[in-house]
């Protein structure tokens, strides 16, 4: 299926089932896509993981480097993260270097992880001011059907709880598991539609959603993240009531990550 | 019904040329005819064609189809028709009488048209019309796309299939040849047409259809 | 090609390879169509270590409009490796070697797609490398063809490759990753499986001419062999659309 400029009667409809109370999938206005999460598929990278949710599917990366640390943080490890929005995913992504969509899903992904501090960087220091381990989360977005960043964020997730730091490649030691803590930041995205708040939006919905928010928690029911997206405008209670059930949802989500990388 | 039809895939033989004649989808080449597409293998006459299962929208002068408003000029609308091409739909070819750069005031940037292919030239330029009767700006209702090659099922032979639909949900339906239909009526009918059109195209080459559409057609939800 | 083999790399022992395999035995193979959801057509393609996805959108309008030929649509086949597929992290974006591929197997899928059908469109092919493992563009092309046929895209032949190459002085059939990289030369070719055309011809190394005979040879059985997976993968994928419940 290509991509065509969508008529103004399917967004009329989307809205009139939204005023009824009904998506045009049938999901409830909080219910997820069914959440498939798979770890250990890329021989070559320390870890990765794919996500789908519903049709959409991400698949991340995650490779490891040694090199200099930053000059403010001497003695930690490195965190990178990119994203590759590929013309195999979409009929509307071009080649080409990462557009504004790739660098923005990067870094909320990226800002999640990190204020989060779950990757313990102190324990990847090899030498203090000159040899520190460099993590790069890559995520490789292969079908597009909306809610890039819930699913890129879990695909990063289950990949850093699975990779492996490649010490003895590197001839500094044995392999270790990457240093993590037990508390990874779920985020989920809700958009706009028509005065009402829907949860995991799907591309149909996303195409003509006026506002996007994507909120982290973390299992503490405390806000990690935030990412407002798109040029339509909430109120002040849709946001509180958001975060809300952001906080619920993560809960669950985590759960699913949990269950995904158990004994890995 | 007749046996379990045969899939064809690009190179495969699917006949022998001294017995029948290469139709849509082959060619033939040392006395065999070979299949282009990926689709069935069917027989009209002592013709071989190939029904394709999968591609895009070819458009042939005569098809009635759903457009869609892309671009607007002072003398011509460009119209997406879920083909490899835009379409071009002039001034001349509308119902209304369109005075120099009006034409937004009649058709909008996304608004939905149902129209008739008048011509496609050698380089594929399509042009189209909506002077007929029954061709018109499309109101209310929704949209949904299917690919265009199952289009024959969701109508069935003679429109029943389509009548069936039509029946259960009590929706008006227009099934465009470029895989685009409309569906309206009250919401719970649209729905309920729309799950059955895209079980039809998942299932379009199966036996029983009918059979299992008009039970969803009749179930409560 | 040319790396310097470190002594513990024994590349033949009793007539076989590092991998256990025989001089013309290919890799483990497995072909899927129809892995995705946006794209107009699609295939999976695993190839001993490798994994590769491939993708088809089109045709549709070729732009900007002065790229368009009005005589036939333009295939623009566009191979890329993800970073985290080999060992060494690979910065994301072409580099000139994913340029040259993209080339090479751009002009192999055009002879074989009937392009006059399709005046001034276009025809993308993405290949995606997920994990790499020697023999990518030989694999890439093989998916791109299963993914052509699945969009539904007309063509008089599905579009195979497969590498033959030396080492240590022997012709073998599917070089792996120690044999690309200690061997003495790596051939990839594609053909259209009909007629035995050869559709895309590269190599890299030092071969005799009569070296070459028994390698081209070589690749096209393997060939022959990779053309009845694709095959199989389609009509797999597609009796499954015609049985239900």
């Amino acid at each position: 299926m290509s991509s065509s400029v969508v008529p103004s009667i399917r967004k009329d409809f989307i809205y009139k089932l939204i005023s009824e109370g009904k998506r045009i999938d049938g999901r409830a206005f909080d219910e997820y896509r069914p959440i498939k999460i798979e770890t250990g598929l890329i021989r070559k990278a320390e870890g990765s993981a794919r996500v789908k949710i519903g049709n959409t599917q991400v698949l991340v990366g995650i490779k490891m480097d040694v090199g200099e640390p930053y000059p403010d943080s001497p003695d930690m490890g490195v965190l990178t993260t990119s994203a590759e929005l590929i013309p195999l995913a979409s009929p509307d992504f071009e080649a080409g270097p990462p557009g504004k969509e790739a660098i923005e899903l990067a870094r909320v992904v990226d800002r999640g992880i990190r204020e989060s501090e779950i990757i313990h960087l102190d324990k990847l220091c090899i030498e203090p001011n000159e040899k520190v381990w460099i993590v790069f989360i890559d995520i490789h977005v292969l079908d597009q059907d909306g809610n890039l960043f819930d699913a890129s964020l879990l695909a990063s997730l289950a990949a850093l709880y699975t990779s492996t730091v490649p010490a003895e490649r590197f001839e500094l030691g044995e392999n270790f598991k990457l240093p993590l803590s037990q508390d990874p930041p779920i985020s989920c995205t809700s958009i706009k539609l028509n005065n009402a708040i829907v949860i995991d939006p799907v591309l149909d919905e996303e195409e003509i959603a006026e506002a996007r928010l994507t909120v982290a928690t973390d299992k503490n029911g405390d806000i990690r993240a935030m990412q407002k997206g798109l040029s339509g405008s909430f109120t002040i209670e849709e946001v509180k009531n958001i975060i809300k059930a952001s906080i619920i949802n993560g809960k669950k989500l985590r759960e699913v990550l949990y269950k995904s990388i158990r004994g890995k | 019904m007749d046996e379990q039809p045969k899939i064809a895939i690009p190179s495969m033989i699917v006949g022998d040329a001294k017995r029948f004649r290469p139709g849509r989808g082959t060619f033939e080449k040392n006395g065999k005819i070979y299949s282009t597409r990926l689709g069935l293998i069917s027989r009209q006459a002592n013709f071989i064609n190939i029904i394709p299962l999968s591609g895009v929208y070819d458009p042939i002068p005569g098809d009635t189809i759903i457009g869609v408003i892309t671009e607007i000029s002072p003398t011509n609308w460009l119209v997406d028709i879920n083909a490899p091409y835009p379409a071009i739909l002039h001034v001349n070819e509308v119902p209304w009488h369109v005075e120099l750069g009006e034409t937004s005031k009649y058709l909008k940037y996304a608004d939905a048209i149902l129209a008739k292919i008048l011509l496609v030239d050698e380089t594929k330029k399509i042009l189209l019309t909506m002077k007929e009767r029954g061709l018109h700006k499309l109101n209310g209702g929704q949209i949904i796309e299917i690919q265009p090659l199952k289009v024959p099922r969701v109508i069935g032979k003679k429109g029943t299939m389509i009548s069936l639909i039509k029946k259960y949900t009590g929706c008006r339906i227009i099934v465009g040849q470029n895989g685009r239909i409309w569906i309206d009526g009250r919401t719970e009918g649209v729905e309920k047409a729309t799950r059955a059109i895209r079980k039809i195209e998942a299932e379009a080459h199966t036996k029983g259809l009918t059979v299992r559409i008009e039970k969803l057609l009749k179930s409560r939800s | 090609m040319g790396m310097k083999k470190p002594e513990d790399v024994v590349l033949f022992k009793d007539n076989k390879r590092i991998d256990g395999r025989k001089p013309d035995e290919i890799r483990p193979i497995k072909i899927e169509a129809g892995v995705l959801y946006r794209a107009d057509g699609s295939a999976y393609v695993e190839w001993g270590g490798n994994k590769i996805l491939a993708a088809v959108y089109g045709p549709r309008e070729a732009l900007p409009k002065h790229i368009q030929d009005p005589r036939k649509a333009i295939v623009n086949a566009r191979y890329n490796m993800a970073a985290f597929s080999v060992e060494d992290r690979k910065r994301p974006g072409p580099d000139r070697r994913s340029i040259e591929i993209s080339k090479v197997i751009s002009e192999a899928l055009e002879r074989v797609i009937l392009t006059e059908q399709f005046p001034r469109a276009a025809i993308d092919v993405n290949i995606e490398v997920l994990d790499a493992d020697a023999g990518t563009r030989c694999a890439g092309l093989t998916a791109a063809g299963v993914a052509l046929a699945d969009a539904g895209i007309p063509m008089r032949d599905i579009p195979v490759a497969c590498a033959a190459g030396k080492v240590e002085g022997k012709v073998i059939l599917d070089l792996c990753k120690e044999e690309d990289n200690y061997g003495e030369a790596d051939m990839p070719v594609a053909i259209a499986p009909l007629t035995d055309e050869i559709l895309l011809l590269q190599m890299d190394g030092h071969l005799t001419y009569d070296e070459f005979e028994k390698a081209l040879d070589l690749a096209i059985k393997g060939c022959h062999i990779v053309s009845d997976m694709q095959k199989k993968a389609l009509l797999k994928k597609y009796e499954e659309v015609l049985e239900v419940e």
